[in-house]
């Protein structure tokens, strides 16, 4: 078990940190921008895009819209390998030995998915460095502004709320997929559907989950 | 020995398997055939735990399934060798550890001879230097003979093969045939395989159980079979011209 643990930790949360930080570096970079071209009033101090940077990448981006990406990528994957065991009988192969092929397939998934909050930690500090970046080179604002920005009224419990969030969907990302690749009938067509349903599936309930966590906890 | 008793299996409205009862015996290589959507892989899926019949009995040497409590049926589960049509390697896993897996499961052996009996089995079945290939990299032959190696390699009591010969060519088909027979003797393990393929039946039927339409109309042996007025089963002997050939000269010469 152990092996199988370890197997999943490089194909669902090693592999994914390629992905992972191209797409926060640059995000970040245009959230950056984008608030920069949007502050028209010259009494809006510039630290407000270190600030928007900031509370967008922690609040919302790296949390929630990665875990989205992380249901295309991971998501796809992990439907996509079971359902493939499950067309060419390999999980008929796991029963007939004895072996109860629900925990030996999806338990080490769900291991490995508690070191997803890692990879959002990462999505954070890139995005945010994308941002400072983009910010201060692009010529936006200043390297003391963007800082100014990003320790402005910080409120420590909203990395807190970030985190919890991200281990709920963490075991979204790892239980949908599963079952949906698990479950699912028929031959190489019903594995590209079942992909695609896992897809749609998790994200639906990892933007409904967000809504109700946002809830709970900040308001 | 393997005894079905009476089993139904529906699927819905569906029934599949009306009524079966057979005995598998012990050292014989028992063949299930029959056209397809006869029931004959549902009939297998049942007899391995797959699927659960609706009603009736399925008897391991005169222990019934159904009674036994979950620690029997693990023991049970570790004396069964399984075949599956497309041979069901693990694609993640090269060959030696597809066939070392059931011995990493069940024994607590040291991987030095868990790796000598994995060699063992592969020479067993022909397959040498491909230990650390994967199953995307051997042909479909090879594959069927990883899936056997990969099902004897636990020294199983009952071994079952679910269309062992299907898409290989006919040589091929005939090397699988004989090697799950010499294993079966070999061993003196009981040996069900399910097939609609007639060079199968002709080389290693021993036992044969006809279905049609989910019930049992006829059994007998490889010498049997070409003998009996059964229309069914005939008509399911004789589908093929070379068959038909055959019993037209059998026919003049007598």
């Amino acid at each position: 078990m152990k092996e199988l643990i370890m197997k999943e930790i490089d194909d669902l949360i090693i592999n994914s940190l390629g992905i992972v930080a191209f797409i926060s570096f640059f995000v970040g970079g245009v959230i950056s921008i984008q608030t920069a071209l949007n502050l028209e009033n010259p009494l809006i101090p510039k630290s407000l895009i270190g600030f928007a940077t900031r509370q967008s990448i922690i609040l919302e981006f790296a949390p929630t819209f990665m875990s989205i990406i992380m249901a295309g990528k991971v998501g796809s994957f992990i439907t996509s390998s079971i359902g493939s065991m499950r067309v060419t009988e390999q999980i008929d192969a796991l029963e007939v030995m004895g072996i109860n092929s629900l925990n030996y397939l999806v338990f080490p998934k769900i291991i490995a998915m508690l070191f997803y909050p890692f990879i959002i930690a990462i999505a954070m500090f890139l995005g945010i460095f994308g941002g400072f970046l983009a910010g201060v080179y692009g010529g936006f604002t200043t390297a003391a502004d963007f800082t100014q920005g990003l320790q402005d009224t910080f409120y420590p419990f909203h990395l807190v709320y970030a985190f919890i969030k991200t281990f709920f969907f963490g075991m979204i990302l790892a239980t949908v997929p599963s079952w949906q690749g698990f479950y699912m009938k028929g031959g190489a067509l019903e594995v590209g559907k079942a992909s695609t349903n896992s897809f749609v599936w998790t994200s639906i309930i990892i933007i409904l989950t967000n809504y109700i966590i946002t809830q709970l906890l900040l308001s | 020995m393997i005894k079905v008793d009476n089993i139904t299996k529906s699927f819905g409205a569906d029934e599949v398997l009306k009524g079966i009862s057979a005995t598998f015996e012990k050292g014989k290589t028992n063949l299930i055939i029959g056209r397809s959507g006869s029931g004959k892989t549902v009939m297998l899926k049942c007899m391995i735990g797959l699927f659960t019949t609706n009603s009736g009995e399925i008897f391991f040497e005169d222990q019934a399934i159904s009674k036994m409590d979950i620690e029997a049926q693990r023991t049970l589960r570790e004396d069964i060798g399984m075949l599956f049509q497309g041979g069901a390697l693990f694609d993640s896993m090269n060959i030696e550890d597809n066939v070392m897996f059931p011995l990493r499961m069940f024994s607590n052996d040291k991987r030095s001879e868990m790796l000598k009996r994995v060699n063992e089995v592969l020479k067993r079945v022909d397959l040498e230097n491909v230990n650390h290939k994967f199953p995307s990299e051997i042909s479909g032959g090879m594959k069927k003979r990883v899936s056997i190696a990969r099902a004897i390699v636990n020294n199983p009591k009952y071994l079952f093969c679910d269309e062992p010969n299907s898409g290989l060519d006919p040589k091929t088909a005939t090397v699988i045939d004989l090697l799950i027979q010499e294993i079966t003797k070999e061993n003196n393990i009981t040996t069900v395989v399910v097939t609609h393929d007639m060079n199968s039946v002709m080389e290693i039927g021993e036992k044969i159980v006809f279905l049609k339409n989910g019930t049992l109309v006829w059994q007998g042996s490889n010498q049997e079979i070409f003998k009996t007025d059964n229309e069914d089963v005939t008509d399911f002997v004789y589908s093929s011209d070379l068959f038909k050939k055959i019993r037209d000269i059998q026919i003049k010469e007598h």
